[in-house]
């Protein structure tokens, strides 16, 4: 069979030559058009005056729109239709685009966008948290809450009580490949849009409600994404919708892609966070209330946030039970770029706030944060057997604080063996030692663990299209709904069809998604990609198999269960054929060789207004150990060594999983250390290049990285049992910053109280602070 | 303009603005699109290709790459790494084989630097590979591909250093079509006759204001042309640098003599930057948080100023007046540096958000010389503490004459914070900057104490 075996992804050798292709390497024709937008300089205020004629007059300027020159619908919103394409009037962030420029090239474009004169009415724009708080300034009509129990009375009557505030910064997605879109235009206004996106239909979508069209006319084409990481669950609406429109205008094909530049200052990144705290426990530090309130920077429009911050209260939790929880979620509307989906989904800013809690309360105890992290696990899910759903009422089974029973819970056997593995008690002691003999260098380790749920919390997403066509020859054609952005999506769906054949892989060709072949399809989002697209696959090709197998059977007079597909070989009874003269003999028989395949995940339903019900079909797991050494002079650091061993399930393929979890790790302690996000008082971001903004470099992964798949099958009733694997490595960067807090607490008495990022900057703060000096 | 150069092996005569981008021309008249623009400043690598000129095979970056700089040299995209038969090259074996692409887009740069590295010999792979940024990976698996492919042997193919012999075609110059200035002298006058002109030499800041900021540079002439002007040599009692020193260069000639200054120079920008940035240009920019600088004032260095009124020597701390402001005339242009021959007391700090291909929020350069017992020499610069690279005076005064002792080190920190009044900006906070500079000086001390104070040197 071809799943599980390691096998490289479905590119690597157009990757390695650069003969892969993305959107702005698709030849065009010499007509072609080169779109830019001009933005606002202003963070918030009334355009008062616009003038373009430098923009008209500049080089190879072929037309410039404005709002009002739109055709029909002036929005690119994915959700309340609060984002207009082109500012209508106000103007809400430094960034936002204001006006079209389409030109006969993409310099032309980007230089006539610089030479508009913009005035603006200003008001006070609302930057920060505080700001949004003081202003009352929010998506939804107040805070959300999800609680059990009483945290508040039992904090009072808590043996321990500490509370705190803790920052958490953004994250850009920086993805190599820069937005990028291209609309080839059709006959009858029909429109094919080439785009870099993980959501093609969204994109059709949009485009449809642009040009006026239904979505029939509109068709998206997805072959490969230069990375997502969810920076295109999104933000690529816009690129192609003005695309869609300038191709409707001119008749020729237009394309747009951003700047680095202008992608950093136009699109939005990962909510940053403030988290505030109060916490009750016990003298072992098992904790009896929590009282959490997530403040959430959701930019100046809605996109996702509203999911973004459910996620971040759903994992609120992580791996802990919390019998007596409060937690409270303010989604705040700010003046700048509206912040959008980020691998993890708000629930990394949810788990390293329980992690920060747990961390204090370990410190608050003078104990090892490891004894407090395993004290307060949720029990252990026990034996499962089966793979029936959960039995709520089973009171054994603790559950989440939004109601989830936790069957599958591995955490306490999966850190038991990483804290063996990774040799954590002997390496927390040498490092105890080493601290006391070095006085300017410390060294701290931690250990953490991550639960991530498994769905998208708006359940009708939960489904999954495939369209499998198998020729005479024996080849077969695989079409999902899913999109490739790196993560090796294709090769794994890929891998599941080549095994429900029994063929080789080379029989099997990926083709690009495109909204024509699967239609009505969820975003590339959620970790979901291979559990649902993987499952309507094995469907469609279950489907076509199943005819061949009736085929035969009659053919061989044979019971259905003598067709045996395996090594590119069918046998049926005493007949044996080829795959492709099993093609040819069923295509002889005029039996229909496509199909197509659906699936939609089982067993959830959620109320995300009462915060109640099973929003995710299961979790996936895993845990890092991660030791770094600061310098108390300067607060500069570095990652020395990590061990992680992480949760995939009965993995489709260890190596591209592996690649998810290290990949996932750096990315995750890239977003806890260097990679700051700096805005000035008038709202600009000054860091939107990689010369200010800094993601994790070659040097800057652990100079030890031990990497292990747990040995265990997915207990809920995945493709052959495997698990996500896209989003929870994220969170085991995690470790990476709870090591800088113990490094910064070995300076002093007090609880160093660290930041995120933790920059050189912060780092030394942090030292101060444990030292009292602050 | 017309550059003839090899392009993956063949002859070829492009036909460009001066300023236009060797990455521009690859992707949009030669639909080489392999090569990619993740940034388009130089701090990606998704652009990255290998050059061969006379003095070996190097990664360069081709966003910030102008067409002229290319006469004369031999250039290979990721097109032309697979044998002409298609046999992929040892690297790209081995990024398929060890899984080093996710999404693939930064890896034709990567390709391109190690390709470079394996033909060169380079294992260093922390260093060879900073200035490539991968967002999917985490580096891991491409490293293990680097380690993979280090013993295949070299393919032929893609030694160009064979093919260049032949290859001696001058360009042209930007404004006249005449032959480009091949002397200092001759250079001396173009400036004069173009006093609003552009001097191009790596092109790793002027690149951006091509690509970045739509700027004008009006009449531009490369220096790459004019031999006397390039170069290390050693005059006896000191070593002249010439202005078109690649860092590169600068870090093989230095690392015996002051290898604090060498470490510097590993960590300024990226192997693609420091291939190509001049330390003229790192000086003659005036930026304040440029790393050469600091080193070189902390060496004693003097800048020689040429014009066709002759030449002006000064010390190099000198020749920043304020922020963009430095004191050298219209025409004149810098020529060369040079620093004494001297026992090493030199020590560098450099202090950024990330340790590789990032610009110092603070860089000190400390020379301390002692002299029966006491402090006799003392030149601490600083870069990001001013609006220019500038010498920290009252600290100084504080050490010259004291023992070195840390009473004395206390004094001089204490001093320090008359010497500056650095800036908040997103690189750190102004208390930050002022609290790192005074404990570079600390820092010092403490090393001579013989304490572990370099975080890069621990190891798990």
């Amino acid at each position: 069979m071809s799943v599980a075996k390691p096998l490289p992804h479905d590119t690597a050798h157009l990757h390695v030559t650069g003969a892969a292709r993305y959107v702005d390497d698709t030849p065009l024709p010499d007509t072609a058009l080169h779109l830019a937008f001009g933005t606002s300089p202003k963070a918030s205020g009334h355009i008062t005056h616009l003038d373009l004629s430098a923009v008209h007059a500049a080089p190879d300027v072929v037309a410039v729109l404005v709002a009002k020159d739109l055709p029909f619908a002036n929005d690119v919103s994915p959700s309340v239709h609060d984002e207009p394409l082109l500012a209508d009037g106000a103007v809400h962030y430094v960034g936002q685009p204001i006006f079209l420029v389409i030109a006969r090239s993409h310099l032309a474009a980007r230089y006539a966008a610089r030479q508009a004169r913009i005035e603006i009415a200003e008001s006070t724009p609302i930057l920060s948290i505080e700001d949004a708080l003081a202003a009352n300034a929010r998506f939804e009509d107040g805070p959300r809450i999800y609680a059990r129990g009483d945290a508040l009375a039992l904090l009072q009557v808590a043996d321990h009580r500490i509370s705190g505030q803790f920052h958490i910064g953004g994250q850009e997605h920086f993805y190599l490949e820069g937005q990028a879109a291209l609309a080839l235009p059709g006959e009858d206004g029909d429109v094919h849009i080439v785009s870099s996106t993980q959501h093609p239909t969204e994109i059709q979508h949009k485009v449809a409600d642009a040009i006026g069209l239904p979505m029939h006319a509109v068709r998206v084409e997805t072959r490969r994404m230069g990375g997502g990481f969810g920076g295109k669950e999104s933000q690529g609406n816009a690129l192609a919708v003005a695309c869609a429109v300038a191709a409707r205008l001119t008749g020729v094909a237009c394309k747009m892609r951003y700047d680095r530049d202008d992608d950093m200052i136009i699109t939005g990144k990962r909510h940053d966070f403030r988290i505030d705290y109060d916490v009750g426990f016990d003298e072992t530090g098992l904790i009896t209330a929590l009282d959490v309130r997530h403040y959430t920077r959701c930019g100046w429009a809605m996109d996702l946030s509203l999911p973004v911050a459910d996620r971040a209260m759903l994992h609120a939790d992580n791996g802990y039970f919390l019998p007596h929880v409060r937690i409270e979620s303010h989604r705040l509307r700010t003046n700048t770029q509206s912040a959008t989906a980020f691998r993890g989904f708000g629930g990394p800013q949810g788990m390293i706030g329980m992690e920060r809690i747990v961390d204090h309360v370990a410190a608050t105890l003078g104990l090892d944060p490891l004894s407090v992290r395993e004290k307060n696990f949720y029990a252990s899910g026990g034996d499962f057997s089966g793979t029936e759903t959960a039995d709520a009422s089973d009171a054994s089974v603790q559950t989440t604080p939004y109601g989830q029973p936790v069957q599958d819970f591995i955490l306490d056997d999966l850190v038991t063996q990483l804290r063996r593995s990774a040799d954590y008690d002997a390496r927390r002691a040498a490092i105890t030692d080493w601290n006391a003999a070095n006085p300017v260098l410390k060294k701290g380790i931690a250990l953490s663990p991550v639960k991530f749920g498994i769905s998208f919390t708006l359940t009708h997403l939960n489904q999954a299209g495939a369209l499998v066509h198998v020729y005479m020859d024996g080849s077969i054609h695989l079409n999902h709904g899913g999109t490739e952005m790196g993560q090796g999506l294709f090769q794994k769906v890929a891998q599941v069809a080549a095994s429900r054949f029994g063929v080789p892989m080379d029989l099997v060709k990926i083709t690009a998604t495109d909204t024509a072949k699967v239609p009505n399809t969820s975003a590339t989002a959620a970790s979901s990609g291979s559990d649902l697209n993987g499952m309507a696959v094995k469907a469609a090709c279950d489907t076509i198999r199943s005819r061949m197998v009736e085929h035969l059977s009659e053919m061989h007079q044979c019971h259905p269960d003598a067709v045996v597909f395996y090594d590119g070989r069918v046998q049926a009874g005493a007949g044996e054929y080829s795959f492709a003269e099993v093609a040819a003999l069923c295509h002889q028989a005029r039996i229909s060789l496509s199909a197509t395949g659906f699936y939609k995940t089982p067993d959830i339903q959620w109320d995300r207004i009462k915060g109640h019900g099973r929003p995710f079909y299961y979790f996936a797991y895993g845990a890092a150990v991660t030791e770094v050494v600061i310098d108390t002079l300067t607060g500069e650091n570095r990652i020395l060594r990590a061990d992680i061993l992480h949760d995939a399930g009965a993995s489709l393929n260890p190596a591209l999983d592996i690649g998810q979890i290290e990949g996932g790790y750096v990315q995750g302690a890239g977003w806890l250390t260097t990679e700051e996000l700096v805005w000035d008082d008038s709202g600009a971001l000054r860091t939107h290049a990689p010369s200010t903004y800094k993601i994790p470099a070659c040097a800057d992964r652990p100079d030890i990285f031990n990497v292990a798949l747990w040995d265990g099958e997915n207990h809920a009733d995945t493709i052959y049992k495997s698990k996500a694997v896209g989003e929870p490595p994220l969170m085991l960067g995690i470790s990476a910053f709870l090591a800088l807090s113990d490094a910064a607490a070995a300076c002093g008495p007090s609880y160093p109280d660290l930041h995120a990022p933790a920059t050189g900057e912060a780092v030394l703060r942090a030292v101060k602070k444990a030292r009292g000096d602050v | 303009m017309r550059t003839t150069f090899l392009l993956n092996g063949s002859e070829i005569t492009a036909d460009t603005t001066p300023t236009t981008t060797l990455l521009d021309w690859l992707r949009e008249t030669q639909h080489l699109t392999g090569t990619k623009e993740g940034c388009n400043e130089g701090d990606c690598g998704a652009c990255s290709v290998m050059v061969t000129d006379d003095s070996g095979a190097c990664a360069l970056n081709a966003c910030i790459l102008f067409m002229p700089q290319l006469a004369g040299k031999a250039v290979r995209t990721v097109e032309g790494m697979s044998a002409p038969d298609g046999t992929l090259h040892p690297v790209q074996q081995a990024m398929i084989d060890h899984h080093g692409s996710q999404c693939g887009f930064c890896t034709p740069g990567f390709i391109a630097t190690m390709a470079t590295a394996h033909l060169n010999g380079a294992t260093d792979y922390d260093t060879q590979l900073a200035g490539n940024l991968c967002r999917c990976t985490g580096y891991a698996p491409i490293i293990r591909a680097a380690k993979a492919a280090e013993k295949a042997p070299v393919p032929d193919h893609v030694r160009d250093a064979d093919l260049l012999c032949p290859l001696k075609i001058p360009g042209e110059s930007a404004r006249t079509g005449a032959e480009p200035p091949t002397t200092p002298e001759d250079l001396a006058t173009w400036l004069n006759e173009n006093p609003d002109g552009t001097l191009i030499a790596g092109a790793t800041d002027v690149g951006l204001w091509v690509t970045k900021d739509f700027r004008d540079l009006g009449p531009v002439v490369f220096l790459n042309r004019i031999p006397d002007l390039a170069g290390i040599t050693d005059n006896g009692d000191t070593i002249r640098i010439g202005t078109t020193t690649t860092l590169t260069e600068l870090h093989s000639a230095i690392a015996p003599l002051h290898p604090g200054f060498a470490e510097l120079i590993r960590r300024y920008g990226s192997q693609q930057v420091r291939n190509a940035a001049t330390i003229g240009g790192n000086i003659a920019n005036g930026s304040p948080i440029g790393d050469g600088p600091p080193a070189l004032i902390a060496l004693g260095a003097t800048l020689h100023l040429r014009s066709v009124n002759g030449t002006r020597t000064m010390p190099l701390e000198d020749f920043f007046i304020a922020y963009g402001q430095q004191d050298r005339a219209d025409n004149e242009f810098v020529e060369a540096i040079t620093i004494p021959k001297q026992a090493d007391h030199l020590r560098c700090y450099k202090l950024s958000k990330r340790f590789d291909q990032d610009i110092s929020a603070v860089c000190g350069c400390l020379w301390i010389e002692q002299n029966d017992g006491v402090i006799a020499t003392a030149r601490l610069a600083f870069g990001g503490m001013a609006g220019t690279p500038m010498r920290a005076a009252k600290a100084e005064a504080a050490l010259i004459g004291q023992p070195w002792t840390d009473t004395t080190v206390g004094a001089a920190m204490q001093a320090m914070a008359e010497d500056f009044t650095p800036l908040s900006d997103m690189r750190a906070s102004a208390e930050y900057r002022m609290e790192v500079a005074q404990n570079m000086l600390l820092r010092a001390w403490l090393e001579d104490q013989g304490q572990a104070a370099n975080v890069l040197e621990v190891q798990a």
